[in-house]
Order: structure tokens, then C-alpha cells, then sequence
């Protein structure tokens, strides 16, 4: 049929063609989202990854219209935000966005995770996956780190003298380390200047790299899912796995709902606590730096407290910092450490259960625990605690080895 | 699973009120920051009390104005005082002067709301009382400021108290503080005013949060009803998926 419509049509494939000969748009489209087969028995907890994606990029963009307005000088950042907060049009709405999204950064990729722990995502053929994303997960908390010294707060400023002030415990060179990454003998106009720099363009650029290939690597093997198995291992006669759909359109719709829920709850945060209770925004942030006057209470903000409580928990200093470090370090070698034949909590044996249970509580009550004052009662407690949570990865490979596991289902169930 | 995640958060968020919680015995302040005749009766108060001596150096006038449903010519006549023009940030008349007297310099107060809260300032309001060594508060020991209020409120004295502390030793300290000398209010209006006076604060502090609260509605609304939309579209898209 000749008819107008189908002329357009026509048009508009020919246009599409010309441009595949050129620049494979289509191929990337099939082999990334329409073709991608992804496992139908995704659960509540696979909806984190798409969520992260959108967290990001709200970070990218209210972050673009916050530099617009901010500025990155000692004696002018503190009143350069109050001045977005009442003079720039809707500006408190960015700003909330911006600041609120920080914390929902960490609450996503927290579950996600989580996730990853549970159904043994990391492991092989994942590897890569895990171990690109325990590297977002370090570069996010120092583009975190870095963007709360930029509103120039007591908390801002104290914050970053005290964790600056870590790298310090290195032998010998320490001070002169400290020095450097200061770019100055105290926290100050030159320290604010830098992380700017750094919270803006270096680490927003190894962020979106680090995703790029994260999810690159997560294509490549395919995703995990709550029962463990893998989906390629069965497919009918044209290759498609039996129990894989095409991420488009049944991920795509079922994650717009998924930012449904997120972002009712994230506007719910936005428009009626922003600050939410001290947790996102702290009081005393909104006293402008000042070197002279040492807060009473210098504590980071809530997602960096498990790792605080730990450092607390070493008397030593050298030794808090190293063990900190290991804190993050060890999730590294996280695949290698779980030596089970099966990947998804569902069929490890009960050994795993009580592990994982224990460390989730481990990683919460250390949370809790390094947003207290420190008496020697919370030190002891951060003691156990920071026990169990290396306790955690040295029982791994011989819990994993030798506990009874429950056979995994041929295809996925539900 | 959901539900170990949900007791999770609710573990985390339960320590909000441990981490946010401030030694002082503070009073609940009660303001109300959308009810508009308590934050325009709070501003008066703020422009008379304590904007002499008093910045507010991230907020200007003119959006005071516009806030507070006031005119521009209301603002400049009752609010406005000296030299100042509209769209000046709200700096103090006498700044030097008062540093002079008191030793220091008066504390910006555009966000003392937030950084102190709204109890914080209205206990503090209520604490001043009168010892042979001139004003002290309760909350604040050994402030340099003067109780401007006293005329309104009256001149309070301390009635001390003995308890044993931790160390089995006696100590005193503060039972209540009682008026010895009445001001121009009754102690009810006087409170109903600092009242006024913190509402006026915690607008000070964020202007945004009148148009916050009453847009977040209409936002929190619109995203329930495309969030059940979209998970029609869900069910539907999945129908012959789940079995």
C-alpha cells in the first residue's frame, strides 16, 4: 500500500540504515536492551541497579545548575549556598535534590549490594562485575567525601580536617601526604578549591567510566538471579534462553515502576525532611567553617559511619586506618573467598544464612555506632562488632566449603 | 525479605533521634511556621528586638516582603529601619556598637533555627533571669547578651536547689526560674510572643519551606498516581510472563 504513512515509514528506515552503516546504533540497541536477555525471576532487589543509574544522573544534572551558582572560594562557598537557597529560582529544589540524592546514593547501592552478597553475584563468571563495582563504590565515596566540604559548614570543614588528618598515620611521610593533599598546613581556601575540582569533573569522569564498564562486564556473562543459576545454560531452538526475557520491554516497564515507588519516597525526603533529622543535612553545617571553633562532636555523615566506627574502634591510629582500609580492601577479594558450589543464599546451607545475617547486623550496628560520642562502652561494642565483621570473611571460604548445601533447580522457579 | 530490609531501615532510622539529640532540658517550642499572623507578629518582634544588634546576612528584605505577604511599602515603613534600601541583605543597624558593649559580636541569626532548632531558641527566650552579677540564661551559661526582653517579660529568679551528683558530692543547681517583677505581658502572652518570634525564625532560617511543604503535596500526589499507572502498565506487559 502506497499510502503517506507508510512513505514516512519507509523514509525513516532508510534513514536508520544509513545511519547503522555508519554508527552501529541498532546492533548496541538489540544487544543491550531489546535483546538482552535478562532472568524473569528478578525480585524487589534487582530494581537498585537501574535505580543507581537514575540517582547518577540526578547528581550529574542538579549538580550542573549548582555550579552555576556556587562558588568554590573559602570566603564566599557558605554564603554562595545560602544565596541558592533564597535568590537563585527554584534553587533550594536542586539543592535538596542534590543533597537528598547523596544519601539515596548510598541507600540504593547499600541494597544493591546487599543483593550481590545474597544471590553470590559475585561470583564466577562475575567477577568483574563485583570487583569494577566495589571500585564505584570507593570512587563514590570519595566524590561524596569531597562534596560535603564544598558547602563550607563547621561539619564541612572539620569533617575533612579529621579524615585528611588520616592520612597522617603513614610512616614518614605522612605529614608531607597530608600536606599535599591539603595544598596547604591547614584545611583551607586551596583544600576547598581542589576538592571542587575534583568533586565536579575527576571523579564524576571515573564514575561514569567505572559504569560504563561495570555494566559492559555484566553483559558480557549475563545477569544473576535469586536462585543462582544461569539462564544461558538452557536455550531453545533459536538460542534465546528459556528463562530469559528481552530486558525491553518487560525491565524497562517493570523499572519505571520501580522509579515510580523511588521517587515518591525520594520526594517524600526532598519536600517534607529534607535534613531529615540531622542524618542528611547536619545542624552544625549550617554554622559557616570557622578554623578556631572545634565542634564538640565531629562525626561523618551516615553512610560513612560503619568504616568511622571501625577506625574508632583501634586505639592506634596507624592501625585504625590500615584496618579501615582492609574494611573496604577485603570486599575485593570477595569472590574468591566464597568457596560454595552453589551461588544464591536459597540453597547454601544454614552456615551462610547465620553469616550473612550476622554481618548485615554487624555493618548497621557499626553504622549506629559510629554516629555516637565514643564512651569507652560504645568503643567496646565497635570492638565486637568491627570482630564480627572480619570475622565474617575469614569463616567465608571454610563455612562455604563444608557446609551442606541444597541442590540448585534446573530452571529458575516462580 | 522485604520485611528484613524494612526492619533494617527502621534500625538505622531509629538512631536519628540519638544522634540529633542535645543535652539541655529544652522546651517544646511549638511555632508554627504556616501560620502567617504568628511569623508577620515575629518579624515585627525580630526587626525591634534584635535586628539592631542582630544580622541576618543571607536574606534580604525584599523577600520578606514578598513572603510575608506584606507590601513593599509595608516592609520599608515598619521592618526597614536606617539607611537601609529594600533590596540590602538584612545587616544590622549597629553592629561596631554593640560588639563594643557586649565583647563580642552578635551572632548572624539567619540560620540559628537550623542549626540550633526552633526549641534551642525559644528556651533559650524563656531562660534569662537576673543574678547580682547582671543577666545569665539557662541555656546558654554566661552569654553576653543582655535580656532584651525584660520588659515584656519581667525580671525571673533562680530557685536553687541541692542534689548529690555522680561523685556523691553536693552540688546546686537551678530548680525553675520564677518572676520576681512583672513585665508588660502576663507570662501566657509572653510565651504566645517568643512563640511568634521562633516561627518567625525557622521562616529566617529556610524561606523555601513555605512553598516546600504545600508544593511537596501536589508532588508527592502526582508520582502516587504515575506510580499506579505505571504498574498497570507493569501487570499488563507481564501477563504472560508470571505463570
Amino acid at each position: 500500500m502506497a499510502t503517506p504513512a507508510s512513505n514516512i515509514s519507509r523514509q525513516l528506515s532508510n534513514a536508520g540504515e544509513w545511519i547503522d552503516r555508519r554508527i552501529p546504533v541498532s546492533d548496541f540497541w538489540k544487544k543491550h536492551i531489546s535483546e538482552y536477555y535478562a532472568p524473569k525471576n528478578f525480585n524487589f532487589f534487582y530494581f537498585f541497579g537501574s535505580l543507581a543509574l537514575l540517582v547518577l544522573v540526578n547528581q550529574l544534572l542538579t549538580g550542573i545548575f549548582l555550579t552555576m551558582f556556587y562558588k568554590p572560594d573559602a570566603a564566599s562557598a557558605f554564603a554562595s549556598v545560602e544565596y541558592i537557597m533564597r535568590d537563585v529560582e527554584w534553587g533550594w529544589l536542586i539543592r535538596y535534590m542534590h543533597s537528598t540524592g547523596a544519601s539515596f546514593f548510598f541507600i540504593v547501592v547499600y541494597l544493591h549490594m546487599f543483593r550481590g552478597l545474597m544471590y553470590g553475584s559475585y561470583k564466577s563468571p562475575r567477577e568483574l562485575v563485583w570487583i569494577l563495582g566495589v571500585l564505584i563504590y570507593l570512587v563514590l565515596m570519595a566524590e561524596a567525601f569531597m562534596g560535603y566540604v564544598l558547602p563550607w559548614g563547621q561539619m564541612s570543614y572539620w569533617g575533612a580536617q579529621v579524615i585528611i588528618s588520616l592520612f597522617g598515620a603513614v610512616p614518614v611521610v605522612g605529614e608531607t601526604l597530608v600536606e599535599w593533599i591539603r595544598g596547604d598546613f591547614f584545611v583551607s581556601d586551596a583544600t576547598l578549591n581542589r576538592f571542587f575540582a575534583l568533586h565536579v569533573i575527576a571523579l564524576p569522569l571515573a564514575l561514569l567510566l567505572l559504569v560504563v564498564l561495570h555494566l559492559a562486564a555484566l553483559h558480557e556473562v549475563g545477569s544473576n538471579n535469586p536462585d543462582g543459576i544461569e539462564v544461558k545454560a538452557k536455550k531453545d531452538a533459536k538460542g534465546r534462553p528459556l528463562d530469559g526475557i528481552p530486558f525491553h520491554p518487560y525491565y524497562t516497564v517493570k523499572d519505571i515502576f520501580g522509579v515510580g515507588v523511588f521517587l515518591t519516597l525520594f520526594a517524600f525526603v526532598i519536600f517534607f525532611a529534607p535534613e531529615f533529622g540531622g542524618l542528611f543535612l547536619e545542624p552544625d553545617n549550617f554554622n559557616p567553617a570557622d578554623p578556631l571553633v572545634t565542634p564538640e562532636h565531629i562525626v561523618p555523615v551516615w553512610y560513612f559511619t560503619p568504616y568511622y566506627a571501625i577506625l574508632r574502634a583501634v586505639p592506634d591510629k596507624l592501625m585504625g586506618v590500615i584496618l579501615m582500609g582492609l574494611a573496604i580492601m577485603v570486599l575485593f577479594v570477595l569472590p574468591w573467598l566464597d568457596r560454595s558450589k552453589v551461588k544464591s543464599i536459597r540453597y547454601k546451607g544454614l552456615g551462610s544464612k547465620i553469616l550473612l545475617a550476622v554481618f548485615v547486623i554487624a555493618f548497621v550496628r557499626l553504622g549506629m555506632l559510629g554516629m555516637a560520642e565514643g564512651t569507652w562502652i560504645e568503643t567496646i561494642e565497635s570492638r565486637i562488632w568491627t570482630f564480627v565483621y572480619f570475622a565474617f570473611f575469614i569463616l567465608l571460604p571454610f563455612v562455604t566449603k563444608y557446609e551442606k548445601t541444597r541442590p540448585e533447580p534446573e530452571r529458575v522457579t516462580k | 525479605m522485604i520485611r528484613i530490609v524494612l526492619s533494617v531501615l527502621f534500625l538505622v532510622t531509629a538512631n536519628v533521634g540519638l544522634a540529633a539529640g542535645g543535652g539541655e532540658n529544652l522546651e517544646h517550642a511549638d511555632a508554627n511556621v504556616h501560620d502567617m499572623a504568628s511569623v508577620q507578629r515575629g518579624a515585627a518582634m525580630f526587626m525591634n528586638y534584635c535586628h539592631s544588634c542582630h544580622s541576618a546576612e543571607y536574606m534580604r528584605y525584599q523577600r520578606l516582603a514578598k513572603d510575608l505577604e506584606l507590601t513593599e511599602e509595608q516592609v520599608a515603613e515598619n521592618l526597614v529601619f536606617g539607611e537601609r534600601e529594600l533590596t540590602d541583605y538584612m545587616i544590622a543597624a549597629m553592629p561596631e556598637a554593640s560588639e563594643q558593649w557586649f565583647g563580642k559580636k552578635p551572632p548572624d541569626l539567619t540560620l540559628t533555627a537550623r542549626s540550633r532548632g526552633a526549641d534551642w531558641i525559644y528556651s533559650f527566650l524563656k531562660g534569662f533571669y537576673l543574678t547580682e552579677g547582671g543577666w545569665n540564661n539557662t541555656i546558654l551559661a554566661n552569654a553576653s547578651m543582655p535580656h532584651v526582653l525584660w520588659e515584656l517579660q519581667g525580671i525571673q529568679r533562680p530557685i536553687m536547689e541541692t542534689y548529690t551528683d555522680d561523685a556523691g558530692q553536693e552540688q546546686t543547681r537551678i530548680a525553675e526560674l520564677e518572676v520576681v517583677e512583672g513585665g508588660k505581658l502576663s507570662p501566657e502572652q509572653y510565651d504566645a510572643s517568643i512563640r511568634d518570634l521562633t516561627a518567625f525564625m525557622i521562616y529566617l532560617g529556610e524561606p523555601a519551606v513555605l512553598k516546600r511543604e504545600s508544593l511537596g503535596v501536589w508532588v508527592l500526589l502526582f508520582l502516587v498516581v504515575f506510580t499506579f499507572l505505571a504498574w498497570l502498565l507493569y501487570k499488563d506487559y507481564w501477563r504472560d510472563i508470571k505463570k
